[in-house]
């Protein structure tokens, strides 16, 4: 509304949405997203690294990008940044297109993988780039790199030298530098890929703090789904280039609406069968000769049934439970792990395939080799289509 | 021992005094060393002692004294030699860093198989006698060379003074020194995160700014180490000057070759060589504090 009277006699964003032949919720839907993208494409000659994807991030949310690599989750991000020119769609950063923008004039907050800090330079003069590109007078820009170093817990190392700082230390210098001209959105790419565990999950919980802090639209990319899980408002799960779907990660573990997102997320036992008829509610598989029932239905006759491996139990072999709300299978312990908190066993599938299975320590033990029934609740079974492609398992 | 928590100095620096010392305090082992006799042999006996004969002459020829140096700093002819010397070696590199520049970042960005063949056209006239170059310069610049007679008919400039001239010898010794310019802002800007462009850029530098704010600091210990080397080895040229140059802008190594083969004046002709290497020792220790950290020679890391 006020960018059409700025604009004067220029076409106003809205304008040209209105050519594109979107209505008037969608046009409102870009303008009101902190990033909107819409039929975005990137293409490399004649291969689509992005294929044609759809997403709205809202403003002040945290959302990780997921997937593995060369799933197109990075060339998104750096289309965001202006790093990669946006082939064909749309891509707005607060109802502004900026698919025109150079980078240097987005605006945009970004921490790379290897920190990219400058080396020739202070960690004070590193974080005080932006704000000399901004032409910030000298004294308040002191003022403002003390604050953000101080707010990344790094007050006293601003003499030192990046060279001088360890991984950890290094990450935070960055992700002060990206933050301290108080950009509306920060992407992230794989922040935390090169450090250990220990120091990634109290960083993660950084990252957290300050997101709450600030304010901003995150943009986090990771291959690492505990990561994700554990720090996103929602996750966009990328495969092949495009978004395989979208959601909080209680949606996106509990309810997956592709066996690629299922399996991505956590750990799984997935059993593969075929249609066999449709029950009130429910669809009955055929796994390899065993009926299973499962809640809801599908397109098509290749199914699959998707267990979080902590929903089922190890009976011994041969048990059949008496209510029809529990399924069953018969499957061959292939190998125990003991995880300190219960056992977990990977075991073989009526369908040839291998599961696994978590259990606590008050549940029956089972030796490698040894028979047993697998038992699950009706409604932990979430019924997908079985798209034919084995989904990349990481733990 | 002592030195293994030196507090004045960064943690980075004190960590590798303590691995040199652990070196020194295993048992030494000497036969190593036996490497080195045939380049000692050969560096005493005809460097180093041909060296300190020069020096001897310098100050004994014709007689003990100083008289060659007081001769070498009062007379005009040496001081303008001098000048033009220094003067020509410093637009040599000058004019190479401009050249070098823009071919070494092509290196650093393009693929494995162009940058075998960039490296191959930088090689390739070093591999060439430096003769044979020359006298195709002198063909090329001359009068009635192919480059006047294209100006001539294209343009009808009449011939223009491209020999003879220190033109000549300065676009002569760029091209031969072209590769020691190269080569090293190569190996320094391939040592340049790729990100910290576009990091800067993202930060809301312009790509100018982001050139002269990072990538041009970054390249700097190439550019010290590469001009160091164009213009020590200008100082020194004989056979460009001598054959592209007029004989009345002589530079210093023609002056030598005149006082020593010609007028037979050993002690000033020694002098002259004694006063080249002293000013080359004291450019490098300028440079050397200068470039602080940066490595002198090509290719070797600090």
């Amino acid at each position: 509304m006020t960018s059409n009277e700025i604009a004067g006699t220029a076409p106003s964003p809205d304008q040209i949405l209105r050519e594109l032949n979107l209505d008037t919720q969608a046009i409102s839907t870009i303008n009101h997203a902190g990033i909107s993208l819409r039929n975005v494409t990137k293409r490399y000659g004649e291969k689509a690294v992005v294929d044609d994807i759809d997403l709205i991030v809202e403003p002040g949310e945290f959302m990780t990008f997921l997937g593995p690599s060369g799933s197109g989750k990075t060339t998104t991000l750096n289309m965001i940044a202006g790093f990669a020119s946006v082939t064909e769609g749309l891509l707005h950063i607060y109802g502004k297109p900026v698919a025109k923008v150079p980078a240097h004039k987005r605006d945009i907050g970004m921490v790379f993988q290897n920190y990219a800090l400058f080396p020739h330079m202070t960690v004070a003069e590193n974080i005080a780039y932006p704000l000399k590109r901004r032409k910030i007078p000298k004294d308040r820009q002191r003022t403002m790199v003390k604050d953000v170093l101080d707010m990344v817990r790094m007050g006293d190392y601003g003499n030192r030298s990046p060279a001088e700082l360890s991984g950890g230390q290094q990450q935070r210098v960055a992700l002060a530098r990206a933050l301290v001209y108080s950009p509306r959105v920060l992407l992230m790419d794989e922040p935390l890929g090169a450090l250990d565990k220990k120091l990634r999950e109290w960083l993660q919980a950084e990252i957290k703090r300050i997101h709450r802090e600030v304010g901003s639209t995150f943009v986090y990319v990771t291959h690492d789904q505990e990561e994700a899980l554990s720090m996103s408002d929602r996750i966009a799960v990328f495969n092949n280039g495009k978004i395989e779907q979208v959601g909080s990660s209680v949606e996106l573990y509990e309810r997956p609406n592709t066996l690629f997102v299922g399996r991505f997320l956590g750990e799984s036992t997935v059993l593969i069968g075929k249609r066999a008829g449709s029950v009130d509610g429910g669809t009955t598989v055929d796994v390899a000769g065993h009926q299973i029932s499962v809640p809801g239905d599908r397109v098509g006759d290749d199914l699959a049934v998707l267990i979080r491996p902590e929903n089922i139990v190890l009976y011994q072999e041969g048990y059949r439970p008496d209510s029809a709300s529990f399924q069953s299978v018969d499957v061959r312990v292939l190998g125990v792990t003991y995880l300190g908190s219960g056992w977990r066993y990977e075991v073989l599938l009526p369908d040839g395939s291998s599961g696994t299975v978590r259990v606590s320590h008050s549940s029956e033990s089972f030796a490698e080799g040894s028979k047993a029934t697998m038992v699950w609740h009706v409604e932990s079974g979430v019924l997908l289509q079985d798209s034919g492609e084995l989904g990349e398992s990481t733990t | 021992m002592s030195q293994i928590s030196a507090p004045s100095r960064p943690r980075v620096t004190s960590a590798g005094k303590v691995g040199s010392e652990a070196n020194q305090r295993a048992p030494r082992n000497w036969k190593p060393f036996l490497l080195l006799v045939p380049a000692f042999l050969i560096v005493s006996l005809f460097f180093l002692a041909p060296l300190v004969d020069v020096f001897i002459r310098s100050i004994t020829d014709p007689r003990l004294g100083l008289q060659n140096y007081v001769w070498l700093f009062t007379t005009e002819t040496n001081i303008t030699v001098t000048v033009r010397t220094f003067g020509t070696a410093l637009l040599v590199t000058v004019v190479c860093v401009l050249l070098a520049y823009p071919y070494a970042y092509l290196m650093t960005i393009v693929g494995d198989r162009t940058r075998n063949l960039l490296q191959l056209f930088v090689m390739l006239p070093l591999w060439t006698s430096i003769l044979v170059r020359t006298l195709a310069w002198m063909v090329l610049l001359q009068d009635t060379g192919p480059i006047n007679g294209f100006l001539e008919t294209a343009f009808g400039i009449g011939p223009l003074p491209l020999i003879r001239s220190t033109f000549g010898v300065a676009l002569a010794m760029s091209q031969v020194l072209l590769p020691f310019m190269v080569l090293p802002l190569y190996s320094a800007m391939s040592k340049i995160d790729k990100r910290l462009l576009p990091a800067a850029s993202n930060l809301g530098a312009r790509p100018i700014t982001a050139f002269f704010t990072v990538y041009l600091p970054l390249s700097r210990p190439g550019i010290f180490a590469g001009s160091i080397t164009v213009f020590i080895l200008g100082l020194g040229f004989y056979i460009i000057p001598s054959l592209l140059g007029s004989s009345k802008e002589i530079m210093i190594s023609a002056l030598m070759y005149q006082q020593i083969s010609v007028f037979l004046m050993w002690g000033q002709g020694t002098a002259l060589g004694i006063f080249l290497l002293a000013a080359t020792v004291l450019i490098l220790v300028v440079v050397g504090r200068l470039s602080k950290g940066a490595s002198m020679f090509p290719g070797v890391e600090k």
